[in-house]
Order: C-alpha cells, then structure tokens, then sequence
C-alpha cells in the first residue's frame, strides 16, 4: 500500500473543511451525514431496549418506576422507527447509490436532499430534548385520549419532533421518484434499473403519499392537547378511533417504507454473491409497486378489537391476507436465483440469506394476524412484538448491515476484515432469534404488551429474551468497531471488489464528487453475471486498476 | 424463580378450541414454508458453492413457476381469511339463537386507570375479579370513564377494547371452571401493567350463592381485606403525592363528593 492512493481526488478528500460538510450538496455526502445520524440514533434506541429487557428478567417490576419503564419502549419506538428506520437505507444507502446505479450525477434536487438532513437532525433534537426534559410515555402509537389528554409526559414536544422529521422523508422521497424519471443515463430503460432503484421508487411513493397524513395527525393531536380542540378525546366531543385510522393510514404503510428498500439491497447482494440473473426481474419490480399500493390499503388490520364495524374488519382482513402474493413472489424468485448460481457466503450474502429466512418468517406470521378471529386473541400481545420485530430487524436491520457491507468498499475505499465480519453477522442471527422467538410463544400465551411488571409463569421466556438482547446488543457493537478500525487499516477495496455489475462498480472507491469520471456511462441490462464463467471467483477479487495508483 | 412454562394457554371456553384449531392450521403453514425456503438455500448454497462442479447450464426462468408460488400463498391466504373471518362473526354477533335454550346473564364493566370495576345483575359489584357461571352465555356491556383500556382473557381467547364515551359489548362462554387471567390488553398509562385481575368461572350453584351471598365478615374487616388485595393502597396513600385521598376510616363518615354534595359512605 504507498501513499499516492490518497492524493487520489474523491468525495471525501475533495475538501477537509467542516463547512464543506455541512453545506455540501453532494448526494455522496448527504448519505454519509445520514449514516453518522442513524447510527447515533440507532444506539439510543438500543440502549433503552437493553435497559427494558432487563427490567423484564424477573416478573416484579423492580428495577425501575413503572414510569421510567413506560418512557423506556416509547422512546425505543418513536427513536428507532422514526429515526433510524424509516431513515437507514433510503437516506443512507439510497442517496449515496441510486444515483450512482442510473448513471447520474447527483439527485435530482441536490440541495433539498440537503435541506432534507437539516430537516432530519432538527426532528431528531426536538424529540432528544423531550426525552431529557422529562421523556414521553405514550408509546409511539400516540394513542388518545391518552395522548391528548391524560398523559402529562411531553407529548407536544415529542409529537413535533416526529412531524418535522417527516418533512425530511417527504424531500427524500420526491428525490427518489424525480431523480428516477429524469437522470437516467443513456440506456438506463425501466426494466433495466437495478431493483434496487425499483424498491426505492416504490418507497418514494409511499414516502410522499403517506407521510403527509402522519403530520397531519400529529398536528391534530398537538391541537387538542394544546388548546383542547375536541378532535379525538370523547369528552370534548372527539372520537377517539378516528386517531387510529388516521395514525395507522400512514403507519402501516411505514412499515414498507422501512422494508422494501431492505428487499431492494437483498435483491443486489444475492445477484453479486450467487453470480447468477435475478430469477424473475419483472415480478420483483411489480411486486414492490404491489406492495406500496396494497399497502395504503390494510391499515384497519390494526383495529380489529378497537370497536370498529365488524364489515370494515372482513374487508381488512381480505385486504390485508393479499400481501402475502407479492411478499411470497419475492422470497421465491430470490431462493431461485440462487439455483444454478455460484455461491459465496461472504458476509453481505450472510445478511442476505438471513434475511429471506427471517422475513419469510415475519411475513408468515403477519398471516395469522390478519386473520380475525386469532387476531383477537393475540393483539397487543408480545406475538405482535414478535412479528413486526421480524420483519424490522430481522427484516429492515439485516438488510441494512448486509448493504452496508455490500458497499463499504465502495463508499469508503477500504475492505472490512471478512472472518469478523461474518462471526458477527451469525452471532446478530443467533441473538436476534433468540431474544424474538420465545416472544411468539409468549404472545399466544396472553402475555400483553408494555407490561411492566407481569405473572410469574411468563419468566422462563422473559429471561430467554433478555439473554438473546444482551447478545444482540453486543453483537450490534462489533460491526461499529471493525468498520471504524478498517478505515485505518483496511485493506484497499479496488473499483469493484465483488465483481458486481451496477454502474456503481464501474467508477474508483471511494467516486470523485462527480462520480463518474470518464463520463456518463451507457446502461445495459441489469445483473449480468455468468454462474459459468465464475464458478471458481475469489471475492474479494484483487485489484485490477493499478493505473489509478499512479495519478 | 418459576421455571415452569407452557406452550399454549388453558382452553376455557366455547372459543378457545375453535381459535386454537385455527391457529394451530396456521402454525401448519408457517412452519412448512419456512422449512422448504430454509432448507432450499441450505440446499442450494450448498450444491452450488464457489468451486463446486455442479451443472450451471442454462439456467431456467418460468412463468409458469411465477404462476404456481403467486397462486399458492393466495388460496392458502384466502382459506385463513374465510375461517378466521367465519369465527369472528360468532364472536362479534354472538352465539346463534336457533340453539337450545341457554342460561344468560349480562354483567357491566367500567374500566378506569387503574382497575376493573364490575356489576353484577343482582347489583353486586366487584373490583379487579369478575364471577360467572359455567355453561352460562355472558355479555360484557363495557364502557371506560378515561382512556381506552381493552378486556382480555387469554383463556378465553377473546379481547375487546373498552372505549371512553362509547359502549362496547362482548361475550363468552366458559366451559371449564378455574380462576383465569384478566388483563388490560391497551396501553394505559402509568399502571397499565397492574390494571389485571381474574376471571373466576364457579358451577352455577357456587356462582348463585356469591352473587347473594354475605360472608359474613364485618364491612370494616371485609373492605380492609379487599383493599389490600386488591392493591388500592397504589392510588389511595394518603400522601401528599398519591392520587387519589386516603381512605382511612372512611366507612360510617360523612364523605364531600366532587359533585358537591355530602353523602355517608355506606356499604355500596
Ligand atoms: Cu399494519
Ligand atoms: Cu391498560
């Protein structure tokens, strides 16, 4: 390794001012800010999970006041799903990459992407200070007329810092569909956009078609608590079930925005890593339109013992019960492509792997919650914990850390050290089941949620959760290790260590500020690898551009 | 610490069975397909490691295939939807009338933060412990005076949420006496997680009697056992800083309403 790489020109050593940072318009940049953020806020959020895990060990609720307790999974819920992810792989992954795989320069609207992180970090410090000032119990869910008027928590503050945040995922998202008509390089047809860009045009829909109704909630929420306009709380004339409809319009559909950007990097890291086409490109990319659509639509699955009319709970429930053509579709085709592939189980493939089998799981289980009559017994049970754990961290976080790997080398120009890598990635599969699984068990067995203290006979299983989330919780801090230590120390990556064929790949690790250096590249189809050709490659492969040393 | 645990919870009334039955299809289903995914990447990582000289010639793509796993989940999905929905008629609307005569009873329930407060028909009421007959159709009229707050009996298999300003209604049958779980099942503040009680299920006989009946404790004794059973001493300290005022010597005096006027606290 000589010193000459690094006087290499590229997004990151283009300028060293901190000012450069901040007022950057690089979608390059923009991402890294995102990652440092999510990161931060990724951290909070598990820490109060390991500080609830542990209250939960013994059935007394002896560790911490009930209301210490109740502000722990809140502000789990509202830090974690709100600013990390709803956030991770669009504004991190998604603004560094979808630009670079259509061939573009940068997003279409470079500065509100920017505008979109100030946006993001101003949410994120509202919601930090309601949570030093005092914290909030409501649970992410905000439900009145608890919210509204019987909690004297933060509410107000707590709710504002999730409506601006919002605004940001709205800029992120309208970036995405934009960008995607409009920059596409020459030859860059639909049908050949990686499916990445396809889950991300989809998330973006969503984004900006739902996101809007959330504020629009949270607005009417601060409205009644703050001047005591009756909107929801029965006693001032409210109606307490239209929050639910109005808060699950969007918080359903948010689920998807957490998940389908997750199946779009699952979809490149199986095509790389099994060197093989994509079985069934055009039923992937239509099943994740699929999915947004039908998703605007179940939002009532959420209410089937809220008092709700019993006709309203049939058409839910059918809705609902759909999904699951779309979701299945995906899992199918990605175990298909890796027929007749050629196999790496490097570390992304680990996350990816994990993931089909972690998601199928989750998505199955949804199953039993649309159907009406189990739903009854196990909402707002830990069942549902369990499940929408699966599909978020089993599902959105394992995606996440597997894209992460997949383009590290990309983003930072160095290699992570492969055997660490994958012990961690196995030991965060192990520690995931473990914490979730005894939970499905303890859900059927009627064991509500945000119960701080409970009966005796739910131990053994608690104490099975609790030991999964110290492993988890560790297993979370080893990637944030080797990670920072390979910037240092890593060895260097090459343009295209995995041999990949997006765009991406195509330009030097870590892209100069204008990615492409030798001009807009030509699009061809996507995922054009050969199982015959690569049946004996070592990845990573070593590097094959030595002239770029010599510059 | 207890070490015991289960899989799945007692079978306690006409519902159980048939949500169990129904799950336990689901079970079925989940289990077998994330058996075949699993076992197929297992299987295919394996065959077609790096390195390994399996056949990779001209591999396939199908339509017909696409067809066969999009059609699949679709009439499974479409079986669990017309069971589970069949159920939850029954459970919205009630057991069907043309069945023999059945014994009834309407029983109503107030949630509050934190406890269940219960009337029986004959006016007896109770706190945080619901009594009912076995065999006996019982409707549940249930209305909240803050929060939503939602009934839930496991072994029932039934939940409902119980709204502010609005009667919701469920019922149940029990078939097996014992004492039962009651949990608040929706998040409502602070206590959510002590606003539990029982559900005890007695032989009619047993049930007619304590719905009558009088142990025969003074009211002074009896009330000073219930409170400490049921945990009232959390809102009713007498401190400073607790909810709601003490209650110490209560019976027999002259107590101010928050309406304003003045009653003697008696044995209602
Ligand atoms: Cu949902
Ligand atoms: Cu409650």
């Amino acid at each position: 390794m000589t010193t000459d790489h690094r006087t290499r020109r590229n997004y990151l050593n283009a300028n060293y001012s901190i000012w450069s940072w901040l007022f950057t318009t690089d979608h390059k940049r923009v991402g890294i800010l995102y990652l440092l953020s999510v990161t931060f806020f990724f951290f909070i959020g598990g820490a109060a999970a390991v500080l609830f895990r542990l209250e939960l060990m013994t059935p007394r609720g002896d560790l911490t006041l009930p209301e210490t307790y109740n502000k722990l999974f809140t502000l789990h819920g509202i830090v974690m799903i709100f600013f990390f992810l709803v956030p991770s792989i669009p504004a991190v992954l998604g603004n560094f990459f979808l630009p670079m795989m259509i061939g573009a320069r940068d997003v279409a609207f470079p500065r509100l992407n920017l505008a979109s992180w100030y946006i993001f970090i101003t949410g994120g410090l509202f919601t930090i200070w309601a949570i030093v000032t005092g914290g909030v119990d409501t649970g992410w869910t905000f439900y009145t007329p608890y919210s509204s008027t019987y909690g004297n928590t933060n509410v107000i503050a707590a709710a504002l810092g999730v409506f601006i945040a919002g605004f940001s995922s709205i800029l992120t998202g309208l970036n995405f569909i934009v960008t995607t008509h409009t920059m596409r390089a020459p030859g860059m047809r639909w049908f050949r956009l990686p499916l990445f860009v396809w889950a991300h045009y989809a998330t973006g829909l969503i984004m900006v078609l739902g996101t809007p109704v959330l504020a629009v909630t949270l607005l009417l929420l601060i409205l009644e608590r703050a001047l005591g306009i009756g909107i929801f709380d029965p006693a001032l004339g409210g109606d307490p079930i239209l929050f639910q409809h109005l808060f699950w319009f969007y918080s359903h559909p948010a689920v998807y925005i957490m998940v389908l950007p997750a199946m779009g990097v699952v979809s490149e890291i199986i095509t790389c890593f099994a060197r093989n086409r994509i079985f069934g490109y055009r039923f992937i990319a239509f099943s994740s339109l699929a999915i947004a659509i039908l998703g605007f639509l179940v939002w009532g699955h959420h209410m089937f013992v809220s008092g709700q009319s019993m006709y309203a709970g049939f058409v839910f429930s059918f809705l609902s019960m759909l999904v699951a053509v779309p979701s299945a579709i995906k899992v199918f085709n990605w175990t298909a492509t890796l027929y007749k592939g050629t196999v790496t189980w490097s570390t992304p493939m680990l996350y990816a792997l994990g993931f089909i089998g972690l998601f199928t799981m989750g998505g199955l289980t949804g199953l039993f919650l649309a159907t009406l009559a189990v739903d009854v017994h196990v909402h707002d049970t830990y069942f549902v914990v369990a499940h929408f754990h699966y599909i978020m961290v089993g599902g959105a976080v394992m995606g996440y850390l597997g894209g992460v790997h997949f383009w590290w080398p990309k983003m930072t120009g160095k290699l992570y050290p492969e055997n660490w890598a994958r012990f961690s990635a196995i030991l965060i599969f192990f520690g995931f089941n473990l914490t979730f699984f005894p939970q499905f068990v303890l859900g059927y067995l009627g064991m509500p949620r945000r119960y701080h203290a409970y009966p005796e006979q739910f131990q053994v299983l608690n104490v099975m959760s609790s030991a999964g989330a110290s492993i988890l919780g560790v297993a979370y801090l080893l990637p944030l290790g080797y990670l920072i230590w390979s910037l240092r120390y890593g060895r260097r990556a090459g343009r295209n260590p995995w041999r990949a064929t997006g765009l991406e790949w195509t330009t030097p690790s870590p892209p100069p500020t204008e990615n492409f250096p030798d001009g807009t590249p030509i699009a061809g189809d996507a995922y054009q690898y050969s199982s015959v050709d690569d049946w004996d490659l070592v990845l990573p492969a070593p590097e094959e551009h030595p002239e770029e040393a010599a510059v | 610490m207890n070490t015991s645990f289960e899989l799945f919870p007692e079978q306690a009334s006409t519902m159980a069975h048939k949500v169990d039955r129904l799950y336990l299809f689901e079970l079925g289903v989940a289990v077998g397909f994330t058996a075949l995914i699993c076992a197929l990447i297992l299987y295919f990582g394996v065959k077609y490691r790096r390195g390994s000289r399996a056949d990779r010639g001209n591999p396939p793509q199908s339509n017909l295939l696409e067809l066969m796993w999009a059609a699949l989940p679709l009439v499974l999905s479409m079986v669990m939807f017309a069971w589970g929905a069949d159920l939850y008629f029954d459970q919205q609307t009630g057991p069907d009338n043309s069945a023999r005569e059945r014994e009834e009873l309407d029983i109503e329930v107030v949630g509050k933060q934190w406890m269940w407060k219960i009337r029986h028909p004959l006016g007896r009421r109770e706190i945080n412990q619901l009594h009912v007959p076995l065999g006996y159709v019982v409707r549940l009229r249930m209305i909240s005076e803050d929060v939503i707050h939602s009934f839930y009996v496991p072994e029932f298999r039934i939940k409902q949420d119980v709204l502010p300003g609005r009667y919701s209604t469920m019922w149940f049958q029990p078939s097996k006496t014992g004492t039962f779980h009651l949990f608040c099942a929706e998040y409502c503040g602070t206590e959510h997680s002590r606003m539990i009680g029982e559900v005890i299920v007695q032989t009619p006989a047993e049930y007619s009697a304590w719905v009558s009946g009088e142990t025969g404790e003074p009211a002074e004794v009896r009330g000073r056992r219930l409170f400490e059973q049921h945990g009232c001493l959390s809102c009713h300290r007498g401190e400073d800083s607790s909810r709601g005022p003490s209650l110490a010597g209560v019976f027999g005096r002259q107590v101010a309403l928050s309406s304003g006027q003045a009653v003697v606290a008696d044995e209602a």
